[in-house]
């Protein structure tokens, strides 16, 4: 029997994806580029977060035309987002046939204490996460993957080291409890326990879990990759860089080769300015989009 | 090291390598993931694991591994390709795409089975291994449209054919990797043993 959206065929696409590089789209030709340049996915949305941060207001689901377009010129994957707990934007994006949905912060959240039940759908989704807790409610929902949030649109990767660097402590942690243990710390990450106990036994994620959130070079790439990301995404790091085409392909062969310096030297070079940068502690507080979620 | 266990190279480009890894381990032999061409000396067999194949095409041209991987295979050495591996073997692509070792007799059809939302698991017969049937997990997968006459078919699907070998070349359009079922994986390093 032909068996459908099963957590095997939802997390198995996300572990093909492991050791690439996902770009944020706005456009065909965009599209192209980043399928040219080696991207083993991209992100279709109307607005990558830097523009989506500098135009403030409501940000919601692409248009489905542009995803359309995008479907229909690249043969890699193509993901969209769409605003925290918007269930029925997530319907739509399951009717057009996007491979992967993620379900974003960096939208307006449309739901103040719930996400999707992402066991609802049969594409599979992708969600972010700062800590361990986060990470494994979301997989308790029926996320297929995990990407770190780090804080989009500022090409500043300090927030997606402290998002990997707490995952991966945390995991740290859980390995080293003892059984009886477990549950005290299911209740202090406020996780489903039985996740809890999967962790600890196996010392990683039960999905895929690559890094965003601020990764603008092929050093930020690869050094998400040596912190322990499963591969990244990049939004605005590409397409408000001075060129794209050069930074994309450097920023994917960063990834593959991340633990090969002379590799990283090599693809550092030339490839043009990188977007400009912001430092986190200059954004307002209620400004910053990686406290959304819950 | 146990130099009697057979050593076999996962090629690391990008994709699911962790999984072929794993179960090769699983299976007695030593796995090895391979960044560079001058690594696929002292192999003997290699796995092209799943993943985006336009990403690992560009990656193979870049650093040089299609003529390496040529020469691996003319010096008798097994390769086994998965999903993207099928098609990084095949001689003709069809849907998009150019060959890329343009080693195997095969005609194959990209995302043939569709988008991720058709993607599925299905039980398979699959001759020459023995045992319960194989779960095949299906992800955006093709399935191979034509083979040549020195190619064994070794699976169906719905009369699409997506398990193939032809001589030192195997190749399956599912993820036996996913499974943690190991009878392809010693299938494959039972091939090493003959050639």
């Amino acid at each position: 029997m032909v068996k459908r959206g099963t957590t095997k065929v939802k997390t198995g696409l996300a572990e093909m994806l492991k050791g690439g590089v996902i770009m944020d789209v706005t456009d065909a030709e965009q599209a192209k580029i980043a399928e040219d340049a080696g991207a083993v996915a991209v992100m279709a949305l109307e607005r990558v977060p830097a523009d989506i941060r500098a135009a403030g207001g409501v940000a919601r689901m692409a248009d489905p035309v542009i995803i359309e377009d995008i479907m229909e010129v690249v043969t890699v994957p193509v993901m969209a987002k769409v605003r925290i707990g918007h269930f029925v934007e997530a319907q739509i994006l399951e009717a057009i046939g996007v491979d992967y949905i993620d379900e974003s912060e960096v939208l307006t959240p449309a739901d103040e204490a719930n996400h999707i039940n992402k066991f609802d759908f049969t594409v599979p989704f992708v969600c972010g996460a700062t800590n361990l807790g986060e990470a494994l409610r979301r997989i308790g929902e029926g996320a297929a993957m995990i990407r770190t949030k780090g804080e989009a649109g500022t090409g500043n990767v300090v927030e997606a080291v402290r998002h990997m660097r707490t995952i991966m402590g945390e995991i740290g942690w859980l390995k080293s409890l003892r059984e009886d243990e477990l549950m005290a710390a299911a209740k202090k990450l406020q996780s489903p326990y039985e996740l809890v106990r999967e962790v600890a036994r196996t010392g990683k994620l039960p999905v895929v879990d690559f890094s965003a959130g601020g990764i603008a070079t092929p050093a930020d790439a690869a050094l998400m990759m040596q912190l322990g990301a499963d591969g990244v995404f990049v939004g605005s790091g590409i397409f408000k860089s001075k060129n794209p085409k050069e930074r994309a392909k450097a920023i994917v062969e960063a990834t593959t080769h991340f633990n090969n310096p002379e590799v990283l030297a090599k693809v550092s070079k030339g490839i043009g300015e990188a977007m400009p940068g912001l430092e986190i502690s200059e954004i307002e507080k209620d400004k910053l989009i990686q406290f959304r979620g819950w | 090291m146990n130099l009697s266990k057979k050593r076999i190279g996962v090629l690391s480009l990008q994709g699911a390598v962790r999984e072929h890894l794993h179960i090769l381990e699983d299976c007695g032999a030593h796995a090895v993931p391979i960044k560079k061409p001058c690594e696929l000396h002292k192999l003997d067999a290699l796995v092209i694991p799943g993943g985006e194949s336009t990403t690992i095409r560009k990656l193979m041209i870049k650093y040089e591994f299609i003529d390496a991987i040529k020469q691996f295979h003319k010096e008798g050495m097994p390769i086994y390709g998965t999903c993207a591996g099928l098609i990084l073997l095949a001689k003709k692509i069809i849907g998009g795409g150019e060959p890329s070792l343009d080693l195997m007799n095969i005609e194959v059809r990209r995302n043939a089975f569709g988008r991720q939302r058709e993607s599925f698991e299905v039980d398979l017969k699959i001759s020459g291994i023995g045992g319960k049937s194989f779960v095949g997990v299906f992800i955006r997968s093709p399935w191979i449209e034509s083979v040549g006459e020195s190619v064994d078919i070794l699976s169906k699907f719905e009369d699409k054919i997506v398990m193939a070998r032809e001589g030192g070349l195997l190749v399956t359009a599912f993820h036996p990797e996913l499974t943690g079922d190991n009878r392809i994986h010693d299938y494959f390093i039972k091939m090493i043993k003959k050639s």
